[in-house]
């Protein structure tokens, strides 16, 4: 055993070691060398072109008449005809495009700060035990799925539930919050807070914990008050995580949480809760309108990715400021 | 080697430890007292809106026709608590099959995905590999572009996958992120230990399984975890790709008794007793339904804090 095992590194090193550069070895040789790997490799490669690749190629449908009998391939060309919902103002349409943007809209305004708040707040309490409590408690909903979150609220604050006996046992107004049209965006904000904000704390809190703590004496030193310090040193320790999170946000602007929605519509009805993910799944899985949801899924998934290579760019160029740092300490 | 995986694990460990014991912020003045409780009491009311709920659907689940009848829906705690609602799910109807079904899904979907994410990520930690480069550019554009709902929808449909619980699990099996992330961690690993393997004539499959996968236990547990999590929640594929009621997995279940408020047949001998009430049946699955995430729960926090964390640093 011992004797084969000195022999041989002369003949098996030089193969693997660093010695043997790519171009002292033909394709052959490589394939020859490296076809166990390439085995290995082959499961995750065949589920990322077949569901993800392929999909994509899938998306000629969006420039044809399709029609399942006939299949993809056989299916008519018809150009651009199936993007024209786009221009000729479909009211279905624009109003899924009117609740998208005002749904990121108040998403943006409302449920963006939440987690930067709770941040500030965790990390400045005097008792860490009850620090790591409250962590462990607000991280909790972001585990559950939507479907147990929707039913949480509507069971709590819909018909017949606490919120309605206590306002009855108190005698004030039946509060209509489940099931009216009109309340569904704020409903949709307030369930993806109790849902993600806790869990959204993460990087601030690890930003914040990685501001220098010299900073706060020398301002305490220089008398500053502890709004001054949040104001002058807390915050702008944060700002570069607050910024990137802000910026890769971005790109799901046209993404405002389809199951969350898709699961409520039945309550509320289309014209307040159509945006473009359930257009697209309730005209072409129910509707059969294969063409046209397409079309609108494939230019919604373009602007995505325009959306998403610029704020990369943009987080590229603020990353310069440090960002990895500040979180890293 | 048990020697040199503590070792490793333990260097890992260190890399994640760097989140500092919070000290408190404000160095120079001490908070004021009332300050302080402000801050309590309102993070104290956010926990409360977290608890609260969860505590009025176990008191539901358990409550009695009677107090339930008085009350109307949730109760905050059951007078008379009786075990009839989780009785009557699991007698053998929609609910115990969409459990088994569930748990099928997440059981088999979490070791597929583990091994192939596994088997991918090593590939890739080998930077000589041929396509190596071609294949990791593949997997990293995944993370910027989806296809659309209609065209993977199409997709399934074409590989036959449609009413098949397969389709909840392999156009999901590998995430790219994931993949990332276990990749870093087989390169940092010693090379020192799969050459010598190599040396004494170790084939890759079995440096792979007998070296590389127990030096790997903390990643794939933390990895595993967060398959595990998806495949219990998953709806979205559900929804698109599974039509027939019998191969309902838990949340699409969940949905039609919870949701859209479909009546729960009772099948059980109830003795002469009132049948458990709908609202007591309802939140009985509901619990039932958040069993696996609340056992799981304690390590995912350790895990996935971690894991923001390192994925946050590395960028």
């Amino acid at each position: 055993m011992s004797a084969t095992a000195t022999a041989e590194p002369e003949v098996s090193t030089t193969p693997v070691g660093p010695v043997s550069s790519k171009s002292t070895k033909t394709f052959m040789q490589k394939l020859r060398r490296d076809w166990g790997l390439l085995l290995f490799a082959l499961p995750g490669v065949l589920v990322i072109l077949c569901f993800q690749y392929i999909p994509l190629l899938g998306n000629v449908i969006a420039f044809k008449d399709y029609q399942p009998f006939i299949g993809i391939l056989d299916s008519d060309w018809v150009a651009f005809d199936n993007f024209s919902i786009l221009f000729n103002g479909d009211p279905a349409f624009l109003n899924a495009l009117k609740n998208t943007m005002i749904i990121t809209f108040l998403q943006l305004l409302f449920t963006f700060p939440v987690p930067i708040v709770l941040a500030l707040l965790m990390n400045s309490l005097i008792s860490n035990g009850f620090k790591r409590a409250v962590q462990s408690i607000l991280y909790l909903p972001h585990f559950l799925s939507w479907v147990v979150v929707v039913a949480l609220f509507q069971h709590v604050l819909g018909y017949n539930g606490p919120l309605e006996n206590f306002m009855a046992a108190i005698g004030g107004p039946a509060p209509e919050i489940i099931g009216n049209p009109g309340f569904f965006k704020p409903l949709l904000v307030l369930q993806d807070i109790w849902k993600n904000a806790g869990w959204g704390t993460i990087l601030f809190l690890a930003a914040l914990s990685g501001i220098d703590q010299n900073l706060y004496e020398a301002a305490a030193v220089d008398g500053a008050s502890r709004w001054r310090q949040l104001w002058h040193v807390t915050l702008p320790g944060i700002r570069p995580v607050v910024i990137l999170i802000l910026i890769l946000r971005i790109g799901d602007i046209l993404s405002v949480g389809f199951e969350q929605i898709v699961l409520q519509q039945p309550a509320v009805g289309l014209e307040a809760s159509e945006v473009l993910d359930t257009y697209v799944y309730n005209n072409g899985i129910i509707g059969g309108e294969w063409g046209i949801s397409a079309a609108v899924g494939l230019v919604k998934g373009v602007i995505g990715v325009i959306l998403v290579l610029g704020a990369n760019k943009l987080a590229h160029m603020f990353g310069e400021a440090g960002i990895y740092q500040g979180a890293a300490k | 080697m048990t020697a040199n995986a503590h070792l490793v694990s333990e260097e890992v460990e260190e890399l994640h430890n760097r989140e500092p014991k919070g000290k408190s912020l404000y160095v120079g003045h001490k908070a004021p007292w009332h300050i302080e409780a402000i801050k309590v009491v309102i993070l104290g009311i956010c926990c409360l809106a977290v608890i609260g709920p969860f505590v009025m659907v176990l008191s539901t689940s358990f409550a009695d026709p009677v107090q339930i009848g008085r009350g109307g829906g949730l109760v905050l705690w059951p007078e008379n608590p009786s075990w009839e609602a989780y009785r009557a799910i699991f007698a053998g109807g929609q609910v115990t099959r969409a459990l088994l079904i569930s748990v099928f899904v997440t059981v088999v979907g979490t070791f597929v995905s583990l091994m192939v994410t596994a088997m991918l990520a090593y590939a890739l930690s080998r930077k000589q590999m041929l396509f190596n480069k071609i294949i990791l550019m593949g997997l990293l554009l995944t993370m910027l572009f989806s296809a659309g709902m209609i065209p993977l929808y199409l997709t399934v449909k074409g590989f036959g996958l449609l009413d098949s619980l397969w389709s909840l699990i392999i156009p999901v099996a590998v995430s790219a992120f994931n993949t990332i992330v276990m990749r870093q961690f087989f390169q940092n690993l010693p090379d020192d230990l799969t050459e010598a393997a190599s040396i004494d004539g170790a084939s890759e499959m079995r440096i792979f399984f007998s070296i590389i996968l127990p030096l790997s236990k903390p990643i794939l547990a933390a990895i595993g975890l967060f398959y595990a999590v998806n495949y219990w929640n998953t709806f979205f594929s559900a929804l698109l790709y599974i039509n027939d009621q019998e191969k309902y997995p838990i949340q699409l279940v969940l949905r039609q008794y919870l949701i859209n408020n479909q009546a729960i047949g009772v099948d059980i001998d109830l003795m002469g007793e009132l049948p458990p009430p709908q609202p007591a049946l309802q939140m009985a699955i509901l619990v039932v339904s958040l069993v696996p995430i609340a056992c799981v729960y304690p390590f995912l926090q350790k895990h996935f804090t971690k894991g923001m964390l390192t994925g946050a640093v590395k960028g």
